[in-house]
C-alpha cells in the first residue's frame, strides 16, 4: 500500500512534530492514518479542515496533522468545535477525544453536539481507559475489567456509544476498529461526508495501560483480540445477533437525515430579517 | 443620537453590538439574563450568531472556538456560571483568545443571593483560573458606562489578544438610566492584527515590540496549531525552561506595556481633598453623593472611582495629591480592593474599609457615619 504511505505524508507536520508522544503499538496512531487518507480521498483542501482535540493521548492527535489544529481543554472539544463551525460553517470540523474526554468529563458535551445535530465529525479514540493519566476506569472499561482506580475490577456498566449517541440524536453513528484498517478508512470517510453530526467510535488498543493491566497481551495480540471479539454488522443479521453473539457489533449503526444546525441557523437569520 | 431609556444589560448589548461583536454563546443565570435575551433577538437580524448553550463550560469554549475562527466573540454570566467558566479563560489567556465575559455579579457565595447585588467576584476576576496569568477587568458605574465600557472591552481583547472581564453589579445591571448614546461613527473601533506575510513565514505566537503576536483566523490559509499548553513560537507544546520563560513573561509583558491605556479612572473634587474615597460600580454612585454632602458640611472630601480593577490602578492612587491623607474603600464585600489599596499605599495613608455584603447597598449615611 505504498500509496497510501506518500499520501499520509503530505498531511503531517515534519519540523520538530515527531517522534510521537504515543506508545509503540498504541492504536493512535493507526486512526491518525485513517484519518488522514479520509482526507486525501474526499479532496479536502488543508486550509478548509479544522481538527480540534480534547485532552488526553488520543488529544494530542492534533499536534501532528497540517490542517487548523485546535488542541483544548478535557472534555469540552465539542464545545469549542461549536464555535469554530459557527463562525464559519464553510470549514469542514473534525473533532478528536478519548473515551473518558468525550463520554465522562464531557458526556454533556456530546449529548448536546448530537441533538443540536451540528454539521461535525466527533472521533472517539475508544482505549477502555483513561490513558494519559496512566489507566483509571473510563465510562466505556468494561465491566470485570482492571484499572489503576478499580483495581478489584470495574463494578460500573459501560457505555454503549452507538445507543448514547442514536439516542442523543446523532444522524450518523458507527463503530470501527484499528485491526480493520480498509473498513475503518470507509467508515472516516462516510463520517466526514455526512452533512450533520457524525459519531464514529474506534476501538483502539492501549497496551501500555490497559493492555498491561488486563494481562492482555502484547500490542499483537491486542489488535488480535480486536478481529476476534468484534463483528461486522454487514456480516450479522441484525444487530441483536450480533450482539447475542457476545461480541461486539461494528459498522454504520445510525444513518438518518434531519436539518443541520447551521443551515437551520442561516434559515433563522432570513427570517429574523423578514426575507 | 435621542435620549433613550436603558438598563445597564441592554446598554452593554448594544456597546456590544457597536464594538463589533459577531457571536454571542450563553447560558440562562439572573441577574445576567437580559443580555442573552436580547442577544437572541439582534443577532441574527444582523446577521450574526446567538446560540444558547448546554452550560457556561461549554458557552465559554465556543465563544473561544469562534474567536480563533475569526469571530468577535462574547458570553455573560453571573456568579456560579463565571466560576464554571474560569478554566476556559485560563485557555484564553494561555492561547490569546481574544473574548469577553460579562459577569453581572449577584450574592454569593454557591448560589447566594441570585437576585442581589454583590462585588464580591472581584478578585475572583483576576484570579480565578489556576495558573499565573494577566487580565483585564472593567467595571461600570452607570448605564452610559455598561455601553463605553463594553466596547472598551471588546477593543482591549482584540489589541491585547486576552480575555477581558466586564464585572457588572447587579444594580448597574438592573439600573434604568436615560442615556444619550454617541453616534456609531464617532467610536473608535479595534479590531485584532493579523498577519499578511506569507503563511509559510507566519510564526503565530512570536514576540515582538507590542507583546501581541498576529492573529489569523483559521480558514484564512495560515494552518497553525493553538494549544493550552505552555507552547513556543510556532504554537506547538514546550517544556524547555528558556521557551517556558520567555512564553509566560510576554503575556505580562503584553499587558504591562498598555497599562497607561488599560487604567481608567475618574477623578471628582480630588484636587484639595484631605480624604478621599475609592469607589467602583454602583457604589461610585453613592460615593459621589456623599462626597458633595461633605463638602457641604466643611470637609474635604473627593472621589477616586476605578473603571478598570485589574491590572489594578495603583497609579491612580499614588497619584493622590500630598494633601490626601484617608482613603476610605466602599465595598459589596469584605474588603476586596481594600486589600489592594492597602497594598500600594504602603503605610502612607490612613486606609479604611466600608465593608457590605448583607445584599443591601452602601447607604449614603453609612458612608457618612465612617468617612466625616
Ligand atoms: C479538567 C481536567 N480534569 C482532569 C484532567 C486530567 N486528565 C488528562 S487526560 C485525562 C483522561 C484521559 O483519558 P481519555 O479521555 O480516555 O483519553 P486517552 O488518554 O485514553 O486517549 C484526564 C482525566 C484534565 N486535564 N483536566
Ligand atoms: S498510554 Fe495507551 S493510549 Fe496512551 S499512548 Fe500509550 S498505548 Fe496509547
Amino acid at each position: 500500500m505504498a500509496y497510501r504511505n506518500i499520501n499520509v505524508y503530505q498531511y503531517l507536520r515534519h519540523e520538530k512534530k515527531f517522534p510521537l508522544i504515543w506508545c509503540a503499538g498504541c492504536g493512535n496512531g493507526i486512526v491518525l492514518g485513517s484519518i488522514i487518507r479520509a482526507l486525501h480521498t474526499l479532496g479536502l483542501p488543508k486550509d478548509q479542515v479544522v481538527m480540534v482535540s480534547g485532552i488526553g493521548c488520543s488529544g494530542r492527535t492534533s499536534t501532528y496533522v497540517d490542517v487548523n489544529t485546535l488542541h483544548t481543554t478535557h472534555g469540552r472539544a465539542l464545545a469549542f468545535a461549536t464555535g469554530v463551525k459557527l463562525a464559519r460553517p464553510e470549514l469542514t470540523v473534525l473533532v478528536v477525544m478519548g473515551d473518558g474526554d468525550a463520554l465522562a468529563i464531557g458526556g454533556n458535551h456530546f449529548i448536546h453536539a448530537a441533538r443540536r445535530n451540528i454539521d461535525m465529525t466527533a472521533f472517539v479514540y475508544n482505549n477502555n481507559i483513561y490513558g494519559m493519566t496512566g489507566g483509571q476506569m473510563s465510562p466505556t472499561t468494561p465491566q470485570g475489567k482492571i484499572a489503576t482506580t478499580a483495581p478489584f475490577g470495574n463494578i460500573e456498566q459501560s457505555f454503549d456509544v452507538m445507543r448514547l449517541a442514536e439516542a442523543a440524536g446523532a444522524t450518523f453513528a458507527a463503530r470501527g476498529t484499528v485491526f480493520d484498517t480498509d473498513r475503518l478508512d470507509e467508515l472516516v470517510e462516510l463520517a466526514i461526508r455526512k452533512n450533520g453530526f457524525s459519531v464514529l467510535e474506534i476501538l483502539s488498543p492501549c497496551p501500555t495501560i490497559y493492555g498491561r493491566h488486563n494481562k492482555l497481551g502484547s500490542a499483537v495480540d491486542m489488535l488480535r483480540h480486536l478481529d476476534e471479539d468484534t463483528v461486522s454488522l454487514d456480516e450479522a443479521e441484525n444487530i441483536a445477533d450480533a450482539i447475542k453473539s457476545g461480541k461486539i457489533p461494528t459498522g454504520v449503526f445510525v444513518d438518518i437525515d434531519r436539518p443541520e444546525f447551521c443551515e437551520s441557523y442561516a434559515a433563522l437569520v432570513k427570517k429574523a430579517q423578514g426575507k | 443620537m435621542e435620549p433613550q431609556l436603558l438598563m445597564g444589560n441592554e446598554a452593554c448589548v448594544e456597546g456590544a453590538i457597536v464594538a463589533g461583536i459577531t457571536f454571542y454563546a450563553g447560558y440562562p443565570i439572573t441577574p445576567s439574563n437580559e443580555i442573552g435575551e436580547i442577544m437572541s433577538r439582534r443577532l441574527p437580524r444582523l446577521g450574526r450568531t446567538f446560540i444558547q448553550m448546554e452550560d457556561e463550560i461549554a458557552s465559554m469554549a465556543a465563544v473561544i472556538g469562534a474567536s480563533i475562527a475569526g469571530a468577535k466573540a462574547m458570553t455573560a454570566t453571573s456568579g456560579p456560571g463565571f466560576s464554571l467558566m474560569q478554566e476556559n479563560i485560563g485557555f484564553a489567556a494561555m492561547a490569546e483568545v481574544p473574548c469577553v465575559v460579562v459577569n453581572v455579579m449577584r450574592g454569593g457565595p454557591s448560589t447566594g443571593l441570585p437576585t442581589l447585588p454583590s462585588q464580591g467576584d472581584v478578585q475572583q476576576a483576576r484570579w480565578g483560573t489556576h495558573g499565573d496569568h494577566p487580565i483585564i477587568v472593567l467595571t461600570p458605574s452607570s448605564v452610559r458606562e455598561a455601553f463605553d465600557l463594553t466596547i472598551k472591552a471588546v477593543n482591549f481583547s482584540e489589541q491585547y489578544r486576552t480575555p477581558v472581564i466586564m464585572l457588572m453589579d447587579e444594580v448597574i445591571g438592573h439600573l434604568r438610566e436615560k442615556v444619550v448614546l454617541p453616534q456609531p461613527e464617532s467610536i473608535d473601533i479595534i479590531n485584532r492584527a493579523r498577519p499578511t506575510c506569507p503563511p509559510e513565514w507566519y510564526r503565530p505566537f512570536e514576540d515582538n515590540k507590542s507583546g501581541v503576536p498576529l492573529m489569523a483566523a483559521f480558514g484564512d490559509g495560515y494552518r497553525y496549531h493553538i494549544t493550552g499548553l505552555t507552547h513556543d513560537e510556532m504554537g506547538f507544546p514546550t517544556t524547555k525552561p528558556c521557551e517556558v520563560d520567555a512564553a509566560i513573561n510576554r503575556l505580562f509583558k503584553k499587558i504591562r506595556q498598555g497599562f497607561d491605556e488599560i487604567m481608567l479612572c475618574e477623578t471628582f473634587l480630588t484636587d484639595d481633598a484631605t480624604c478621599v474615597i475609592v469607589a467602583y460600580g454602583s457604589v461610585a454612585r453613592t460615593a459621589k453623593s456623599v462626597v458633595l454632602q461633605l463638602r457641604t458640611a466643611g470637609k474635604k472630601a473627593g472621589l477616586l472611582k476605578l473603571q478598570t480593577l485589574w491590572p489594578f490602578p495603583r497609579r491612580a492612587i499614588e497619584g493622590l495629591p500630598q494633601s490626601v491623607k484617608e482613603l476610605y474603600v466602599p465595598e459589596m464585600n469584605m474588603g476586596q480592593i481594600y486589600r489592594e489599596v492597602l497594598r500600594v499605599n504602603q503605610g502612607r495613608r490612613t486606609v479604611r474599609k466600608i465593608s457590605k455584603v448583607d445584599g443591601e447597598l452602601i447607604t449614603p449615611q453609612e458612608m457618612v457615619q465612617v468617612v466625616a
